[in-house]
Formats: C-alpha cells, structure tokens, sequence
C-alpha cells in the first residue's frame, strides 16, 4: 500500500480553507464509541502497511490505518505479540482506531496497554503539518510524551500516520483455571492471587465463576496450578479470545454497556444487572439503564471513572466529566494541536 | 486562568526579593524561605554541577496549601519557579532560575497509604524512590523503575523524568508505573491527574505529565502500581571477545523469547575501570560484557537461567559466571553498579551521556565513538542498557585543564547526533534540561518544537514553570542548528 500522508495532508489543509469539520475513521469499527457527531469522513484506512520490524529490538512501526490482523499475523511468524491483545470489532479493525480509543484486553494489567507500548507517532495535526513525536527506541524523554497522550484522545489532537510500538514474545504456554466463586469473593481472590509473583496474566469473573489464565514458561506455570490447587478448564483460550473481542453472550444485545475503570479491590456498584469483571477487578462492565451522573458518583466511591461505552444515548456526555481546570487544560491542548477544531469536534466531550 | 487578560503588574510593580521573602514568610515557615545566601548555595545546580545559578529565594512548603499559594503569588507576578526534588537531576533541569523561586519539595517525605491488596501505594512527592520498596517489602511487594540515584532521588522528581532504571526492560519506566499524580497547576490549580483505575477517559495527560521535567506544574502526590517481588532473581556474567558478539547475543536471548529483567553491556574500557575500583572479578582480557539478571518463580528461572547460557556459549562467549546466590549476584552487580565511581578513580572529572540508539547499531556507535575519542583527544568508556538501547558513554576530562570541559562537550554533542542519526534519541532517562536543549534541534523539526512549545502553553500560558529547560525556542533552534557541533563554554541563562 502506498504512503497517503500527502494526501491526507491536503485532505485536511482542504477542508481547513473550507471551514469543513473532519471525522478520522479507520476500518470505522469502534464508530459505535464516544458521541455522535456529523462531520466529513477522512478515511485513513487507506494508509497501511508494515513500515519496519525489528523483532531482535521487539521493536514494531506501522501505518496507523494498518488492520491488527495483518500486525499479528506478521508478529506470529516471529512467536511474538501485541502485548496488550487489543480487541477485534470485526476483522479490519486497525491500530490507529486502538490506540485513539486506548482498547487493551484481557492481559493489560500484566502485559501492558497499547498506551504503554506505543514508542512513537507520526501525527498530522490541524495545521496539516506532519510531526514526529518519540521514536522506535524504548527509551525516550526528549520533548512531552505526545505519542501516549493520543491514547483516548479518539483523534481530537490530530491524525496519527504511523506509530512505533514495543511487542512482546509469546508466551511459551498457557493455561486456564476456573471454578464457582461468589462475586465479592472473587474480587478479594483475585487481587490476591496478582499480588503473587506468579506467571498470572488473566483475571476474570462472571456470572459466578471465576477465570485466571496462566501464561509463561512450561515448569513455571505448571507448577503454579498445582499450587493454586484449582482445576484446569479444557478450552481456556477460546474464553479470553471471546472475552478480548466482546464476544460473550454478556457482551451481547442492545442494553446499554458501561465500563467501569476503578480501584480493583473496590466493592462493586450496587446496581441491578449483570456484571462482568476483568482485569483483576480493576475494569467492570455493567449492562442497564442508568443516568451518567448516578454511574460517575458510583465509579468515584470506587476510586476511578466510568464511561458510557455502547449505546444508550450518544448525545450526551459519554465519558466521565473533567475536573474544570483539567477541562480548561485540555481545551487549551485542543487549541494547540487542532486550532480550527477540524478534527472530531464533539467526539469525546461536547466541549473538545 | 484567564490568558488573555494583561499582566497584573508589570516589572517596575513586582516585589523586591526582600518583599517577596515577607508575602512568602506569611504563610509558609518563616526558618523554611530561604535568603540568605549560604543556605541558597547547595540549591545552585542539581547532579550537573557544571551549570550554577543562585536562585533569588528558596522555599520549603510544608502543604499542598501552601504550595498553592505559593503558585498563586509567583504567578501573579509572574516569577519564575523551579520544582526540586532531592537534586540528583542529571541534565540541569533543577538548575534555579536567578530571577525567580527554588520550590523544594523536600518536606513532602511521607508515605501517605499503602494498600497491599490492589498493589499500590499513595505518596507524597518527595518520598525517596528506594524508601518505597523498603516499605513495600513487608507486603512481598516492591516499586518497579530503580534509577542508580533511587537511594536519594524522589518520586516527584521521578515523574518529572519519566526515570528507568537497569530493570525498565521488563519492568516499565515511571510512565507505566504510576496510576495518579496529584497536580498543583501554575495558577495555583489542585488536580488529580488518573485515578486508582488503569485508565482513564479522554487524552492521556498522565504520559503528557510524566516527563515533562517540571514545565507543566508542580508534582505533590503520585500514586505507584507496586508489584510482587520475584521468588528469586539469578544474573548470568558473560565476556565476549567482541562488541559485536556481546550485542548479537542480546538479539539471542530476545529471539528465545526470553525478557531479562536486566541486560547491561560494558565496553572494555568501562570493565577495566570498574574491576580496578571493586574486584568483582569481571573479565578484564573482555571486550564486551553482558550482565543478564532474569527473574520470575524458581521454575522459570531455573529454565530461563540454562537457555541463556548456553546461548551465551553458542554466541562466543569466553567466559560466563552465573549467581548461586543474592550475594554473588550482589556482586556481579556491583561493578555496574559503580560504574560512575569507578570513572572518578581514572579520571578526574567525566561527563556522562545518554543517548538512546536501535541495538543493532550499537557495533558501529561504537565504533564511531572511538574515532572521535581520537579526534578529540578524550578517552570514553561506555556502559549500555543494552535490553533497552539506552547508552550511556561517560567521557573522561580534567576541568581544570585549560579547554577540556568545552571539548567533553563538544565531543558529547556529536554522539547524541550520531545517535539521532542512527535512529535514536538524546535522552533516554536523564531529561533536557538545560544540558541538552542545543541538541533538541538535531532531533525534532521546526514545527515540531512548535508544537511542543504550545503544549507548554496549554499548562503554563506566561512561561513560569522551569523556564528555559526542556524545549528551545524556535529562535534559539535556529542559533543551535548553525552553531552544533562546534566547541561551546557552557552558558547559563540568567534572568
């Protein structure tokens, strides 16, 4: 695939002169996060491709439009990863969207997030000037970490044309142990275990029963079952495999699905509906009916956020609120990347 | 903050630093705003003591409250403020402002919660880095990133350098070790940045913060991720007989899937130096030297342990010595750990660099490096992150000998440029500072410091925060481009 960042650069200096206001999309898979808002497609999709792989270096820098499965098939032939095992929706979701919308699976506490790897990015911003920011090297503290401030920024600083990230080998093994446990019990079960130096690298509850996934070398993770004494699940991967793409029946149908990102040792939320707990307990997924603020007072006694991550309502905010001067900041970071407001006006908070 | 309004006072209104000291002595310990000028002395510099500047006041708040209004006044008159931790900076970003305030966060020592079940702790921003995992361990736990000055060096000024360590490798610098900050903004602002989550929502200011060498705001709280301690750690000692041997068998053992928790290279000058300062019994007749520490259960390593040396073996290795226990690994580790020192015994003063290159460029880095070590008539010797690609050549020099200094600079300029050149970078761990904003230029484009310069802006509209480190003006960038590389004195900005 040829490189489109001329064009894209021109796309952009286009509808700058216009007055035009821009909607980045990739494969157009997460269309389904943040708020809804009416501005032109730019289509970055067509910007893919591996530009360099080092695996000596664990070193990976690819087009932001570059589909994860191309990455990890590529990855594979060297038994290496993407780390933060970034979920699929669908088969054409690419790097740029998962990194703007900081998407990192069922490992992420162990394993890092796609945030944490990211080394460097290109970025055109809404000057249409091409910058670049970090590098492909793992240590790097000259100038701002802009290249992980686009985690969760869903686009509104700028498009990112090409991002450098560390991969990781492949676990030698992996192993799936599972048995019944009361919620409360399996959050206070769970942070235990982690808290063990064990090869953990999953953690998962739902619907009362509990699921850790041991992964690393063979001796270590075989004798770390037999220590925990708890039985081994025949067919472990297609669970977090199913748990990573949202592809659990809990995942499923139109009730609108909330994430909570918390403390993981925190109580719950006491509210009506099923729960689904991964990352140790630290992310929670909640399907219901509910109003943001009533979520955001609950996700606060919990020591964190929450957001409003598939359907319910996408007019609205979506996203837990800003502390003001903390909005102030952001609206002035905005300015400074983006100050014409192109890209993605409205697509993270009605005010950015 | 409004940004568009006119400055409140201008220069002919702004307070004396006699004045200045009685607004502060309001409301901070009258014994803990400092003026006179031998206590203001050891805060001239930070660990780069070849940049000195006395700054006009020292503070020593003792409250987020006062720091606040410390911020609020300094603001308001727009004077300068520089954020101190314990000093052990190695790039000047501490170096005080002669116009303006040393905001020292010394007395912000406590270890404020530590909650051993969701493995975090809460502290405040002057706790030594070393003191947390002391407190941690009673829990089976520790703090990941362990910089060589983590005995002194604080967590608040950890964030402010995005620190790593020798075990950043596997284990993360700061930026992924942190979950919160609490923040004091330059108008006086109390944010929390994070939360006790992963995560959380909108652009990541969290990255943006961490790093940012003090330009952004005032650091008083971080909240740490704390990890389990390893069951056991073992460190393998391999010789090689070449540079290029040593850094083909660090592509080995990541090829074998295995992640060291540590991968350090020494050069043959570096090995010399440091067996003569600690007889850890490193391999003098080597050229290169690969200190591999792996970590995990005793299973693994046990497995890991085995693989590596033998790979070592297969990879030409002329001698290999694995730890039986914590105390032969403590002395493996020594050497490294005593590089620095080891450089004072040799050589009267060294200049230590930090660039950061693609491993597989290291042989011909090297290589380069000799040739200028010639070219400029100092000897350098060099130890190496090698997991990570993080270099740390230390140049040798005598300031007292006439021109010395300036041509260790002059020599140190050229290899971050190489290093840019190759792919790398300027700094992997020791920040901009003051020291290295000449070389910003040779790594980012106009626009680029452009656009860093307006995220400054973004937090710090009038420019009080650490001025003059961390990011050039665009002016200055087109100074430095025309001069680099040529022998400079070293200049220090004053106000």
């Amino acid at each position: 695939m040829p490189d489109i960042t001329k064009h894209l650069q021109q796309q952009i200096n286009e509808a700058r002169n216009q007055g035009h206001k821009l909607a980045i999309v990739g494969a157009g898979s997460k269309q389904f996060m943040g708020r809804k808002i009416n501005a032109e497609q730019l289509d970055v999709g067509g910007h893919s491709g591996i530009v360099d792989y080092q695996p000596l270096e664990l070193v990976l820098t690819v087009r932001a439009g570059t589909p994860l499965s191309e990455i990890e098939t590529a990855l594979a032939e060297k038994n290496q990863m993407l780390s933060f095992e970034p979920p699929y929706f669908g088969d054409r979701s690419t790097i740029g969207g998962t990194l703007a919308c900081n998407q990192s699976g069922p490992g992420r506490p162990w394993w890092s997030s796609v945030r944490d790897q990211v080394l460097g990015v290109n970025l055109i911003n809404g000057k249409g000037e091409k910058l670049r920011f970090g590098g492909q090297v793992m240590k790097n503290v000259a100038g701002y970490d802009v290249s992980r401030t686009q985690a969760g920024a869903m686009g509104t600083l700028g498009v990112m044309t090409e991002i450098s990230l560390k991969v990781l080998p492949r676990p030698a093994i992996t192993m799936t142990l599972s048995r019944k446990m009361e919620h409360s019990e399996a959050i206070r079960f769970m942070n235990a275990r982690a808290a063990e130096p064990k090869p953990l690298s999953g953690a998962c509850w739902l619907d009362g029963t509990l699921y850790l996934r041991l992964s690393g070398a063979h001796s270590a993770v075989e004798a770390t079952a037999k220590h925990w004494d708890i039985p081994v699940m025949a067919d472990g991967d297609t669970f977090w495999q199913q748990l990573r793409n949202q592809q659990l029946e809990f995942f499923a149908g139109e009730q609108p699905l909330w994430r909570f990102s918390i403390n993981s040792t925190a109580a719950t939320p006491p509210l009506k509906g099923p729960w689904l707990l991964d990352w140790a307990g630290s992310q929670r997924w909640y399907r219901g009916d509910s109003e943001m603020a009533t979520m955001e007072a609950l996700a606060e006694k919990a020591g964190g956020q929450v957001s409003l991550y598939r359907g319910g309502d996408r007019t609205g905010e979506v996203m837990h609120h800003q502390q003001p001067a903390l909005q102030a900041i952001q609206k002035r970071l905005k300015h400074s990347f983006d100050p014409d407001a192109l890209f993605n006006p409205g697509r993270l908070y009605s005010w950015l | 903050m409004n940004t568009d309004s006119k400055p409140l006072n201008t220069a002919a209104s702004k307070p004396g630093k006699t004045e200045l000291a009685e607004m502060f002595r309001k409301f901070i310990d009258p014994q803990f705003v400092i003026t006179d000028e031998e206590t203001l002395k050891p805060y001239e510099c930070d660990g780069l003591s070849v940049y000195c500047v006395m700054p006009l006041l020292v503070l020593l708040p003792e409250t987020v409250e006062q720091v606040q209004q410390v911020m609020r006044l300094c603001h308001q008159y727009r004077i300068p403020v520089v954020a101190r931790g314990a000093g052990t900076g190695l790039s000047a970003g501490a170096m005080p402002d002669a116009g303006g305030v040393v905001l020292s966060l010394a007395k912000f020592n406590r270890i404020l919660h530590i909650d051993p079940l969701a493995r975090s702790a809460r502290l405040q921003s002057g706790v030594r880095n070393l003191a947390i995992s002391e407190a941690a361990a009673d829990y089976g736990l520790y703090y990941g990133p362990d910089p060589s000055s983590q005995i002194a060096c604080t967590i608040g000024g950890n964030v402010g350098e995005n620190s790593g360590g020798v075990h950043c490798l596997k284990y993360g610098l700061t930026t992924h070790n942190i979950l919160s900050v609490e923040m004091v903004t330059v108008d006086g602002e109390r944010v929390v940045i994070g939360s006790d989550g992963l995560d959380s929502c909108s652009m990541d200011l969290l990255a943006l913060i961490t790093g940012s060498e003090g330009l952004l705001g005032i650091i008083t709280e971080v909240q740490v991720k704390l990890l389990p301690t390893p069951e056991i750690a073992r460190v393998i000692m391999a010789g090689f007989g070449t540079v290029d041997e040593a850094g083909a068998a660090v592509g080995g053992i990541i090829a074998q899937g295995i992640i060291p928790a540590g991968l350090e290279m020494m050069d043959s000058h570096a090995i010399i130096a440091v067996e003569a300062f600690t007889g850890a019994g490193y391999p003098v007749e080597a050229a290169a030297l690969l200190l591999c520490e792996v970590d995990g259960t005793k299973e693994e390593v046990q497995e890991h342990i085995e693989k590596a040396e033998a790979l070592f073996r297969d990879f030409g290795a002329t001698s290999i010595r694995t730890s039986k226990d914590d105390a032969e690994r403590a002395l493996l580790w020594k050497g490294r750990k005593n590089a620095f020192p080891a450089m004072g015994r040799i050589s009267p003063d060294y200049y230590c660099m930090d660039g950061t290159i693609p491993r597989a460029h290291l042989g011909q880095v090297l290589n380069e490096m000799q040739d200028m070590s010639k070219r400029f008539g100092l000897r350098v010797a060099n130890v190496f992150h090698a997991g990570d690609g993080n270099l740390h050549p230390l140049i040798l020099f005598d300031a007292n000998k006439e021109g010395e200094l300036e041509r260790a600079e002059a020599f140190g300029s050229d290899i971050l440029e190489l290093c840019v050149k190759v792919g790398g970078c300027i700094t992997g761990e020791h920040g901009v500072g003051v020291e290295k904003i000449r070389q910003m230029p040779m790594q980012f484009t106009d626009p680029e410091i452009e656009q860093l310069n307006a995220v400054k802006s973004a937090f710090d509209p009038q420019g009080t925060l650490n001025p003059g480190k961390g990011v050039p003006t665009l002016r200055n960038c087109q100074e430095y481009r025309a001069i680099n590389a040529k022998p400079q004195a070293p200049e220090v900005q004053h106000a």
